[in-house]
């Protein structure tokens, strides 16, 4: 019955993460707006925005636990899904700086001036407007993920080939932003943003709002995975994880399910990379760098796979982590997460939510056996 | 595809040749089956029995020969899924059940349903299924288990639990790899049984090395040979065969 017990208390800890996403989301802006910057429960926008961040970074690693958890396709691309959401927003944010660059072109950003471009790219158009900017950071990641997953899943590539070209893509995508012809801002990326929606993107207001959003993405980024693995097709999911062909043999199209879950993960992913980009106010083509989307995939192993809330504590653990470690020892953070990954796997296989969960589990039964003897398994 | 049945039996292979990098798995073996009947097949290690459901449930492709689903459908040009969906359900040697499922959630993804990612995705638990998911679970005599993780099962409990995924997606035919491997003398005559019942209203295809327990099928036996067939008939008179003898029994 472990089985069971383990669900219902994760279902459990999911309702508390929401219910918490969604308090820190409308008590954080009049903490950090309302109260003297001397008072006890006074939150600086710095740690506001870095707070941010990381929930940014939960739901990549929820995305990323939907995927690999459940459906055990390790991506080790999945930063670029991030980060082309990122783009995206990006591509908002500077179409909004308008006449305000150095060069005050009304129409072109910058870079494209400094490379004496006299007109805007197509893949530009349309990114003055928030709605369409905000649709493409979903959309386009998801098309990569439906591009890359048809052929990858029917040729049936699996295991340790897949995460190769997962982190082949990322890469790949990675030289191919570094080019300046490519149109976004070469290795500088986007930065120097101005506005979001018509408010300064630096303001302590914005600042306070974007982590709400953050906030309340996370928590319905979190809801959505939550009901898509409880559904029959979870369960589908899962059995294709634990034995594919079994799966296959019970007249499923195993790629197709594999293509579906994997672009619902890309989508979120995006969404989780446009709220980061006007939290960070910069986005550059290192965002696609391997090592990014292999940190990703250590947050959930952390924080405990196939949970999806441990997912997202994860991330929040290690960034935390990451933060402290990398002001007081900044070069070896890599050697310190390298460390975390292999004692992780060696000793916590099911991350820190899988042992608290466990934990929690024998003490209750240690608790039941002890007031009801006979009733003892 | 015709539609037009070709033959009356539910499964017909005729001169089917599988080449495995040089070694000749099946050469020219040719059977059919009747609509509900019942059919042990036997022979020696390497004699093509696996091979055999390989190419019929669609995992090997044949280099030559014909083989055909109730008259019409061409086995050859379809892939596991299609074959699946036709009605053909498969039972593995090695019980591969859902280890992380629960016994009913083992049932429920094998219940006959669209197989297709939005009906799984928007499906809801229905009165039909669920009477349907009862009786099987009774039937295999895991009603009382059915909550545990199906990991947990004895081997014996995996084998019937996969048997009763084979019923759920109420196949026309299925074909049953070895049931007894590894049981115990009381879970064998069980489990024999159950395929006795189990084939009061399917065609069911039984590859065994377990003489008695074929015995106790008491179905009509095919012997195969360096994939080919060696003999036909019931027990008695195969076993009776002087070249079944030599080539199988006598060792």
């Amino acid at each position: 019955m472990t089985n069971e017990d383990r669900r219902r208390k994760l279902d459990r800890l999911g309702v508390l993460f929401v219910l918490a996403l969604i308090g820190a989301a409308l008590i954080v802006p009049p903490l950090t707006l309302a109260t003297p910057a001397d008072s006890p429960f006074h939150i600086s926008t710095y740690a506001v925005s870095l707070m941010g961040k990381y929930l940014c970074y939960a739901l990549l690693a929820v995305a990323l636990d939907l995927v690999w958890g459940y459906c055990g396709i390790l991506s080790l691309g999945h930063a670029a899904f991030f980060t082309l959401g990122g783009y995206a927003m990006g591509m908002y944010l500077m179409r909004q700086i308008g006449a305000r660059g150095v060069y005050a072109n009304p129409l072109l950003p910058d870079f494209m001036v400094f490379l004496n471009w006299k007109s805007l790219p197509l893949t530009w158009w349309g990114f003055e407007h928030f709605a369409y900017a905000g649709i493409m950071a979903i959309l386009v990641p998801g098309f990569l993920a439906f591009a890359f997953g048809w052929f990858a899943f029917r040729s049936r590539v699996t295991g340790v080939y897949l995460s190769i070209i997962t982190q082949a893509m990322t890469y790949a995508l990675m030289l191919a932003f570094f080019r300046n012809n490519m149109g976004f801002g070469g290795n500088n990326g986007l930065t120097d943003f101005k506005d979001i929606l018509g408010y300064p993107v630096q303001s302590h207001a914005t600042r306070a709002l974007l982590f709400s959003a953050s906030a309340l993405a996370l928590a319905a980024g979190y809801w959505l995975c939550r009901s898509l693995v409880a559904s029959k097709f979870g369960k589908v999911i899962v059995a294709i994880r634990d034995a594919e062909s079994r799966t296959r043999f019970l007249g499923y199209r195993v790629e197709r399910y594999k293509l579906l879950i994997f672009v619902i993960s890309a989508m979120l992913a995006g969404l989780a990379g446009a709220l980061y980009v006007p939290q960070v106010g910069i986005i550059n083509p290192s965002e696609f760098a391997p090592t990014n989307s292999i940190e990703a995939v250590i947050w959930v192993a952390v924080g405990g796979r196939g949970t999806l809330v441990g997912a997202a504590l994860g991330a929040l653990l290690v960034n935390f982590g990451k933060t402290i470690f990398t002001s007081a020892l900044p070069d070896d953070w890599l050697f310190a997460l390298g460390a975390l990954f292999v004692l992780v796997t060696l000793f916590l296989p099911e991350g820190v939510l899988g042992l608290m969960l466990r934990a929690r589990l024998r003490l209750r039964r240690d608790r039941s056996a002890r007031s009801v003897p006979s009733a003892a398994e | 595809m015709s539609a037009v049945p070709l033959t009356s039996s539910i499964l017909y292979l005729d001169g089917v040749t599988v080449t495995f990098e040089g070694y000749r798995a099946l050469r020219g073996l040719s059977l059919t089956l009747a609509p509900g009947e019942m059919r042990a097949i036997i022979g020696p290690n390497g004699a093509g029995k696996t091979t055999m459901m390989d190419v019929v449930t669609g995992k090997t492709k044949p280099d030559s020969g014909e083989v055909f689903f109730a008259g019409t459908h061409d086995l050859t040009k379809l892939d596991e899924a299609s074959i699946a969906e036709l009605g053909i359900g498969r039972k593995f040697q090695k019980p591969t059940v859902f280890e992380n499922h629960t016994v009913e959630d083992n049932l429920l993804i094998a219940l006959k349903a669209p197989r297709s990612t939005l009906a799984t995705l928007f499906a809801r638990a229905d009165a039909r299924g669920q009477a349907e998911l009862e009786d099987i679970l009774k039937l295999i005599q895991l009603a009382e288990f059915r909550s545990k993780a199906a990991g947990s099962l004895s081997h014996g409990q995996k084998q019937w639990l996969e048997l009763g995924m084979l019923l759920a997606q109420n196949p026309k035919l299925l074909l049953v790899d070895e049931p007894a491997a590894g049981m115990t003398d009381a879970e064998t005559a069980q489990t024999a049984e159950l395929l006795r019942n189990i084939a009061l209203d399917h065609s069911v295809i039984v590859v065994e090395h377990d003489m008695e327990f074929v015995r106790n099928l008491a179905a009509k036996v095919t012997v195969l040979h360096e994939g080919a067939v060696l003999a036909e008939g019931s027990i008695e008179d195969v076993s009776a065969d002087p070249r079944v003898i030599e080539t199988y029994l006598g060792r």
